[in-house]
């Protein structure tokens, strides 16, 4: 089976082999013989308004599905605005292919017009790039682009290819197998450690199942639901992982961390064993790390051997991947539970009341009362419209902490958010893709006006596809997060944090032909969110929040997990980072 | 002391760029490196001696095991392991002075590679130590021009490469399943 073909059609033949059904892409120069042979065949192309949200749509289509999502540029500016994009998905192991155009083969290295160094800018921005000089390398490194992508640690990659090679000719062989001997992908976990850690846990007496983004990449939140009725233990899920365990699971407790809830942080203060599951240990849930889960062991399940003992010594490593090992898990489990679980069985019940207790004594701030909306009021109608069912596309600050604290998510990939690297500007785009990959699901973007500034272009996206997100602009006038930060441990002296002019709503929606409204009345929030939910195309929802609301609780940088601020008044300043 | 790393790679383009940005990332300056083709010309091996705080030190090498192109990272220092450098060196020799200069060279093992009314060359290879010895001794005679290879080293203990094994694409296991 060969045949003559471009360059071009030999990479769209090899997407559809992957089962690559949208790419999210902007053309350019060098990718004309690909745009060219896109034009008949079936894979779709979904033009947006700047390459950074093609990577960031990709992400959203990754995100929302688990699949690997495809984004095209062309060279360089093109390249250099992916970027970001992909440094998010490296943050949050998100697997994602961006197809790069590069100039001619014998004009690299010439300064030639829109030539950039693709390969070696991409190169700490991704899992592994490639640059395909030549043509008959192309087909086996797009199959090894897409494996390194899924498997694994999932990741970014990017495939940089020249227009020569794109025009080139060449007999296409479907490549049936790759080898990467340096790859190591490390899946089963040691039967040896998941038993003892199946022991550690009967043997503890306050246990607490830490559960991370490790879980949804490895579809294992059934099995981690096992795990946790198996040994009745609470649970917190990171900012990656919500929707992991259901929010309205009785052992659920909430996110940790620096805007985590009360109950979440005491548990992982107070803990004598953390179940770590495809969690690293990030500072924003550590806080000051030496102080972080002082009184636990910690059992650290990872399929990346790297961030076993990065950030926390483990006791108890197994490197593997959750999809293999949360089932051997849950099964020793259950097998040693009547010989195990009676020794501590009024332990751990007392645990789970105290941690109770602690939900009750400090429960997220929910009031709704005053005459102006509060942010938190704002979530609270969301998640009353969501049910737990939504997915909810978040853009960064004081908003994306609310919407983690205070919405449900009752299943995985609901919940996508920039955890990491923390870009604005990501909530629109990333729901332009999850709406792509779930046309059948209600899709929220929730920004702030800061972040929605940024996506403003690819309200054009949406409205041209006629894309049925629901944009929620949480309108505080203010870059909230930094104001939050300037007014807590700056002296309350704000700086370049006052956003004074943002665009007429209805206006900036109507003039992309679009349904848009701006409200600042409590006693609006509910119709006009149901009106929004109820449209059948895109809403653009504006809604002007009380400027000065902080987001509690936090702990200040540098402070332990369980020295939260509560609320206002201010805390001492300590140095910030 | 340095940490001392050995790898084994893939000669490929960019590689090295993976393994050098890994360590420039976290701001640790490369100290020496070497590189070049093994027996099988499709792999590298690297030696690289990097100032990494020893905390770090796992990690660093963790990091190198992941990276694609990397087959095995080992940190020599950890170890037993022995490593070399050579260093090539021109020397101002005078009439007077060319026989004691010869003597001192004998001594440290050092051989004549280039002799000239000018003065010699000389290649000498050793621990680092000894080699900063060396070129102290000569700088004594006068003007030295030198240049050093940075470290090569070599594990005394036996490591098993485990390399992955090869991988069906959705095509091949198509054409397996069309087969069955």
């Amino acid at each position: 089976m060969s045949n003559l073909m471009s360059g071009a059609k030999i990479l769209l033949e090899c997407l559809m082999r992957e089962d690559v059904d949208v790419i999210f892409g902007y053309p350019g120069g060098v990718t004309l013989p690909l745009y060219d042979a896109m034009y008949d065949n079936p894979i779709r192309h979904v033009l947006v308004r700047h390459e950074e949200n093609a990577a960031f749509a990709a992400q959203g289509y990754a995100r929302a599905t688990g699949r690997v999502g495809v984004c095209c540029a062309t060279s360089g500016p093109g390249a250099t605005n992916l970027t970001t994009g992909l440094v998010d998905a490296m943050m949050d192991s998100i697997p994602i292919v961006a197809i790069t155009g590069q100039v001619t083969t014998k004009l690299i290295g010439s300064d030639a017009f829109q030539e950039a160094d693709t390969f070696g800018i991409t190169r700490p921005c991704t899992k592994h790039n490639f640059m395909v000089k030549n043509l008959n390398d192309l087909p086996q490194v797009v199959h090894e682009a897409f494996y390194i992508a899924g498997s694994g640690r999932p990741g970014p990659v990017v495939v940089d290819i020249p227009k020569d090679v794109f025009q080139g000719q060449s007999h296409y062989t479907p490549v049936t197998s790759i080898h990467l001997p340096g790859y190591k992908v490390h899946t089963d976990g040691h039967a040896g450690q998941i038993r003892r850690a199946a022991h550690m846990m009967w043997e503890a007496k306050r246990p607490l199942v830490y559960a991370g983004g490790g879980i949804i990449h490895a579809e294992g939140s059934s099995d981690l639901r096992e795990l946790v009725e198996t040994l009745d233990a609470p649970a917190v899920c990171t900012v990656m992982g919500l929707g992991a365990l259901p929010a309205d699971h009785p052992n659920y407790i909430s996110m940790p961390g620096m805007h985590g809830s009360y109950a979440a942080n005491m548990a992982l203060t107070e803990s004598d064993l953390l179940i770590a599951l495809g969690v690293r240990f990030d500072d924003r849930v550590t806080g000051r790390l030496a102080a972080f889960a002082p009184h636990a062991k910690v059992i650290h399940v990872d399929i990346d051997p790297a961030e076993i003992g990065k950030n926390r010594a483990a006791d108890l490593p197994v490197v593997g991947d959750l999809r293999r090992v949360l089932p051997k898990l849950v099964k020793v489990l259950a097998e040693l539970k009547p010989t195990e679980a009676a020794a501590n069985h009024e332990s751990r019940q007392n645990w789970k009341s105290r941690v109770n207790g602690w939900k009750q004594e400090h429960p997220y701030d929910r009031n709704t009362a005053g005459d102006v909306i509060r942010p938190q009021h704002l979530m609270a109608e969301i998640d009353r419209l969501s049910g737990g069912k939504a997915i909810v596309c978040s853009d960064v600050g004081q908003h994306q902490m609310w919407a983690a604290q205070l919405i449900r998510y009752n299943d995985p990939r609901l919940w996508i958010n920039s955890g990491g690297l923390g870009s604005m500007g990501f909530g629109m785009p990333s729901a332009i893709g999850a709406q792509f990959a779930r046309p059948d699901k209600l899709v929220f973007a929730i920004m702030g006006d800061g972040g929605f500034q940024m996506s403003i272009p690819e309200l054009a996206t949406i409205a041209s596809y006629g894309l049925p997100v629901k944009m929620i602009v949480m309108n505080n006038g203010y870059l909230g997060m930094v104001r939050q930060w300037q007014e807590l441990f700056y002296n309350n002296r704000l700086n370049a944090v006052t956003l004074d002019c943002f665009p007429q709503a209805e206006m900036l929606a109507g003039a992309y032909g679009i349904k848009g409204k701006t409200i600042d009345k409590p006693h609006q929030l509910a119709t006009a969110i149901e009106e929004a939910v109820h449209e059948p195309g895109p809403f653009l929802l504006n809604v002007m929040v009380s400027p000065h609301e902080n987001v509690y609780p936090m702990v200040p940088a540098g402070g332990a997990i369980n020295e939260m601020v509560l609320g206002q008044p201010k805390p001492a300043p300590v140095a910030g980072d | 002391m340095l940490q001392v790393i050995s790898l084994l790679l893939e000669n490929k383009p960019g590689a090295l760029m993976r393994v050098t940005g890994l360590l420039s990332a976290r701001g640790y300056n490369i100290e020496s490196l070497t590189v070049a083709r093994t027996t099988d010309p499709e792999l590298s091996r690297m030696t690289i001696a990097v100032d990494v705080e020893p905390h770090l030190r796992k990690q660093v090498i963790k990091q190198m095991n992941k990276l694609i192109n990397v087959l095995q990272a080992n940190d020599l220092t950890e170890g037993p392991s022995v490593s070399r450098e050579l260093v090539l060196m021109r020397v101002r020799a005078p009439m007077e002075a060319r026989a004691n200069i010869l003597k001192e060279a004998e001594i440290f093992g050092a051989r004549v590679i280039d002799s000239s009314v000018e003065g010699f060359a000389l290649e000498a290879t050793g621990d680092s130590e000894k080699l900063d010895e060396f070129i102290d001794v000569m700088r004594s005679y006068g003007d030295i021009d030198v240049t050093r290879s940075g470290i090569v080293g070599v594990s005394l203990e036996p490591r098993k490469l485990r390399l992955s094994s090869p991988v069906t694409t959705r095509v091949g296991q198509a054409a397996a399943e069309a087969r069955n």
